[in-house]
């Protein structure tokens, strides 16, 4: 059953706030979710002010300003600030994306962050992920083959087969489009959820794999696939701009044939 | 999975979007078609049951609040309808890119609401 609110330990409380100090021309309030695992408080939205002209124009780049300059307790991951790496996927303003490829101005009221949307807290920014990485696992993620391989060669592929792999590839697995999908909310522990489910197609497709009928049958359940209800949260909010609600649609196709 | 120890994040904050509103309503909009069906077969028991019991049944439902109902009732099963139809094209695999989720998004709220005025209209002259 759906759960609709936060458990106690969970509920969000007000917590600080860092104001600046002085005439600033431009001025920018981030509301940061902070939770601390020594305090063994409750989680609290702690405000900072940022001097837009003294950090870049992302929003990653504020956290990193506020973390250097304002409050080094704050936590988050981050690593490529370019858009390839996916650590530093989190919810701003109301939506999930990748911090370091959203642009300040384009939000016109102060800014939410708080972690992915019902994931388990390690701290502050960080969310557990340790299970949606478990679910990558069992779809397993590698080429199957029981065929000798060409002697000399790789195992080709034509330009045509290549091309069905296009907008499935790019997937960066940051885990936007999953914790987007009220459906993973409340059923994670059996649904696999848009990204893995993208590279479950992924492989399915892919000319070369050899253990296509397995991959779709290990699918064939009420819950792994079936939990999508086409609510294209996850389309709509791809860091990367793909469409995980597709490959799950053509996935059902092909089962459904498989089945007639 | 779950860690009594550490705070799941807020989520119910998600910020509403066409798809996902259209989402909830289809299924907000199935569980009122059900419990219509019974209001109707009420009307049907009533007919069965006898001329005073259908005279009752009548008047509440050709007062304001039952026309009101009826109206929605309407709505509602034409929302359900189109954007079933939806559905259905998705299963195809056909409409799946963001933009044409949202043409076809604001296109099944304007048809139900047409094919309800239409009925109300058809209905108001019959």
């Amino acid at each position: 059953m759906a759960q609709f609110t936060l458990p106690k330990n969970s509920k969000v409380q007000q917590g600080q706030t860092f104001p600046l100090n002085g005439e600033v021309k431009r001025k920018k309030t981030l509301q940061v979710y902070r939770w601390d695992p020594d305090s063994g408080a409750n989680p609290r939205v702690d405000s900072y002010e940022v001097d837009l002209d003294k950090c870049g124009q992302m929003v990653l780049d504020a956290l990193i300003h506020i973390k250097n300059e304002i409050d080094s307790t704050l936590t988050f991951r981050r690593s490529c600030r370019e858009g390839i790496c996916g650590s530093c996927a989190m919810n701003i303003d109301g939506v999930n994306t990748l911090a370091c490829t959203r642009v300040i101005s384009d939000i016109r009221s102060d800014i939410k962050v708080y972690p992915l949307p019902h994931t388990q807290v390690v701290k502050d920014l960080v969310p557990d992920l340790s299970h949606f990485y478990a679910q990558y696992a069992a779809i397993k993620p590698w080429m199957q083959t029981g065929s000798t391989p060409p002697e000399d060669s790789e195992r080709v592929q034509s330009k045509v087969d290549r091309e069905k792999l296009d907008g499935l590839y790019e997937c960066i697995l940051c885990a936007c489009c999953s914790t987007s999908c009220p459906s993973y909310w409340w059923n994670s522990d059996r649904y696999l959820g848009p990204a893995i489910l993208l590279q479950a197609y992924r492989w399915i497709i892919d000319s070369r794999d050899e253990n296509t009928e397995t991959r779709l049958d290990e699918l064939q359940d009420p819950f792994s696939l079936y939990r999508c209800h086409t609510i294209m949260n996850c389309t709509n909010t791809c860091p990367k701009g793909l469409n995980p609600a597709k490959a799950i649609a053509e996935t059902k196709k092909l089962l459904a044939k498989k089945m007639l | 999975m779950t860690n009594s120890h550490t705070p799941l994040s807020p989520f119910m904050q998600y910020r509403p979007q066409l798809t996902s509103v259209l989402s909830i309503l289809h299924r907000i909009t199935g569980v009122i078609l059900s419990a219509g069906a019974i209001l109707l077969s009420c009307w049907l028991v009533s007919i069965a049951a006898g001329e005073e019991t259908y005279a009752l049944v009548s008047r509440h439902l050709s007062a304001w609040y039952g026309q009101a109902f009826i109206i929605g009732f309407v709505f509602t099963l034409y929302f359900h309808l189109c954007n079933g139809v939806r559905h259905l094209l998705w299963d195809l695999g056909v409409g799946l890119e963001i933009s044409t989720t949202y043409r076809s998004g604001y296109a099944v709220v304007i048809a139900a609401i047409l094919l309800t005025v239409i009925t109300v209209c058809a209905g108001g002259m019959a």
